[in-house]
């Protein structure tokens, strides 16, 4: 029997191995018959999902759990079963804003900490100027973006609320805002970065992954309800879509896959571009510097697309830190348990199996995450960072 | 309207036609005060400096991400916004998407408020949207009849049949391939063009 599926995305190559499992008949494989539906906005997925017009979607991380918690719109329970990735995006900045900060810098230029302060040093002598204040450009106010950006700056330390502007932008606009000036820089994911690089207007400061080691990007989400009454089909989505990573992870089938992704009816950009991205080796500078890290995108490797409780936990932390919500160790739970590795391991059999304890975020600053002391996490963020 | 003034009223889509029929909707129901935004360019500002009620905004326009942020508390955003319904009003929002658009309250606007223009403009939404589908089978229709006079006159040349019996053909030939005639048509004119 085959089951007929509509999965909502939007176009990023993060995406990739959902469309991979279409392309190269994972679905099918697993009796899957799916549609793709490419979206225009963060908002239309999680409507979409959530009115029950998607079977499951492409998202943002801590949407699934904003919908949980009935954070910034309705209340609808929502479920991860898998992770997409983990990193993928990078911080992009003005060449203008970037000589300010190499003027000011006093240490390695990609260590956040020493951008971070260069930062902090680059607003405070704006302030003195009376000049506006920096503007920043991210995706959603419940994404990662939005927190990896935070979480940079308020290291330095920049309140993002207070010292500059935080503005969502979609990311198809986010390259022309920043050739406009009306931000002076941006954390987006790929192929947005590459592209302002090409274009000349732009610099990448850091990969997300200078910032964390470790940061739940796109997840695939499903209503909790759907995923009790289709466990088959979860099951059967879930094996599609990791095998569809691990093939998209493979070198030799990047050429490939960067081709499928380049299609108009897909990402349509440039497959060399995507290329860059599937082999974390990207052109960070126009006068073409390189920069490689094998940690840049993460789809099935180190156990990436096991959903992990404390990534969720984290991320309701963000909520808490950055005031879109209140602390509520009853939110917390609920938060964790979004993210299901269960429903993950019982896709590949692994059923009532004990699970490895998952790899540590490893964030650049800040105090440990220790979902169990939440208290004391808040306790260790420096003054001004937040929660005030 | 009653006592109360008409509340002022957003609207954000880039279609000019579709704004223009929701903005005659609205007007006809009694509310007077509409301004239309169909520049994305620096769209918060432009809403700050409106200092509307209540937003609407079509759901094929990538900036409905930017609204979102009005829920937050930051720099950026001046006047939080409020959920444009509660949880009760689940059935709201499906129409409203299905309809293709959303709606925003801005702050202190009372929710029974916003009903009605909701479903004002679900109705005209859908109004459009089954303009639109009659204007895009027109169009194919039209297509359609030109591939197929030109089908014709290619079967009419190469077998020498006259006009109804190239139609003729051309019918029977789609029954029993079980396609549209427009479909035999164009693919006559593509293996024309190969042979040629």
């Amino acid at each position: 029997m085959t089951a007929q599926l509509q999965i909502g995305f939007i176009p990023l190559i993060d995406a990739a191995a959902l469309i991979v499992a279409v392309e190269k008949g994972f679905m099918r494989t697993e009796g899957l018959d799916v549609q793709l539906v490419r979206e225009v906005s963060w908002s239309n997925v999680r409507d979409k999902l959530n009115i029950g017009l998607f079977d499951a979607a492409h998202i943002l991380a801590p949407v699934p759990i904003a919908s949980s918690l009935g954070l910034g719109h309705i209340k609808v329970p929502i479920v991860v079963p898998l992770t997409l990735n983990l990193n993928g995006n990078a911080i992009t900045v003005s060449p203008a804003l970037h000589a300010a900060m190499m003027h000011e810098i006093d240490g390695d230029p990609l260590d956040p900490m020493a951008t971070a302060r260069a930062l902090s040093r680059v607003v405070a002598a704006r302030r003195k100027n009376g000049g506006e204040p920096l503007t920043f450009g991210m995706t959603f106010p419940f994404s990662t973006h939005n927190y990896l950006l935070r979480l940079w700056m308020a290291a330095g330390p920049v309140d993002p609320d207070e010292d500059v502007r935080m503005v969502v932008l979609p990311p198809p606009f986010m390259v022309d805002s920043l050739a406009s000036g009306q931000v002076d820089g941006f954390c987006v994911g790929a192929p947005w970065n590459s592209i302002a690089v090409d274009r000349g207007i732009g610099r990448i400061l850091h990969f997300s992954s200078d910032i964390m080691q470790r940061a739940a990007e796109k997840v695939l989400a499903v209503r909790q309800q759907w995923a009790e009454k289709n466990s088959q089909t979860l099951a059967s989505l879930v094996r599609a879509v990791f095998r569809a990573a691990e093939f998209t992870e493979v070198p030799d089938n990047r050429n490939e896959v960067a081709r499928i992704l380049a299609r108009t009816d897909y990402i349509g950009v440039d497959a060399s571009v995507i290329l860059r991205t599937l082999e974390g080796r990207l052109k960070i500078a126009a006068d073409g510097t390189i920069r490689e890290d094998g940690r840049y995108m993460m789809l099935a490797r180190e156990d990436a697309s096991a959903p992990d409780p404390v990534q969720a936990a984290w991320l309701y932390a963000q909520m808490v830190r950055w005031r879109q919500t209140t602390l509520s160790l009853e939110a917390l739970k609920a938060a964790q348990d979004v993210f299901r590795p269960e429903l993950y391991d019982a896709a590949f059999g692994r059923i009532g199996e004990p699970r490895a304890p998952a790899k540590a975020i490893g964030s650049f600053a800040g105090p440990i995450f220790d979902p169990q002391n939440i208290e004391g996490y808040f306790a260790g963020l420096p003054a001004g960072g937040g929660r005030g | 309207m009653g006592a109360e003034s008409s509340p002022k009223i957003a609207i954000v889509d880039e279609s000019p036609i579709r704004a223009a029929i929701l903005e005659e909707g609205l007007r006809e129901a009694g509310y007077t005060d509409v301004v239309r935004i169909d520049e994305m360019q620096s769209l918060l500002s432009r809403i700050y400096a409106l200092d509307p009620d209540v937003i609407l905004i079509d759901l094929e326009n990538p900036s409905r991400d930017i609204l979102e942020q009005m829920f937050q508390v930051s720099r950026a955003v001046r006047r939080p916004i409020a959920m444009f319904v509660d949880q009760s009003d689940a059935a709201s929002i499906q129409a409203s998407v299905d309809a293709g658009v959303s709606a925003y309250i801005v702050d202190g606007l009372k929710k029974e408020r916003l009903k009605p223009i909701l479903d004002l403009c679900i109705s005209r939404f859908n109004a459009f949207s089954k303009l639109q589908d009659e204007l895009d089978r027109a169009k194919s229709a039209l297509e359609d009849r030109k591939v197929i006079e030109r089908a014709k006159g290619i079967l009419m040349k190469l077998k020498g049949l006259t006009e109804d019996e190239a139609y003729v053909l051309l019918r029977s030939t789609a029954m029993r391939e079980k396609k549209k005639i427009g479909e035999i048509a164009q693919s006559i004119l593509t293996a024309s063009e190969l042979l040629k």
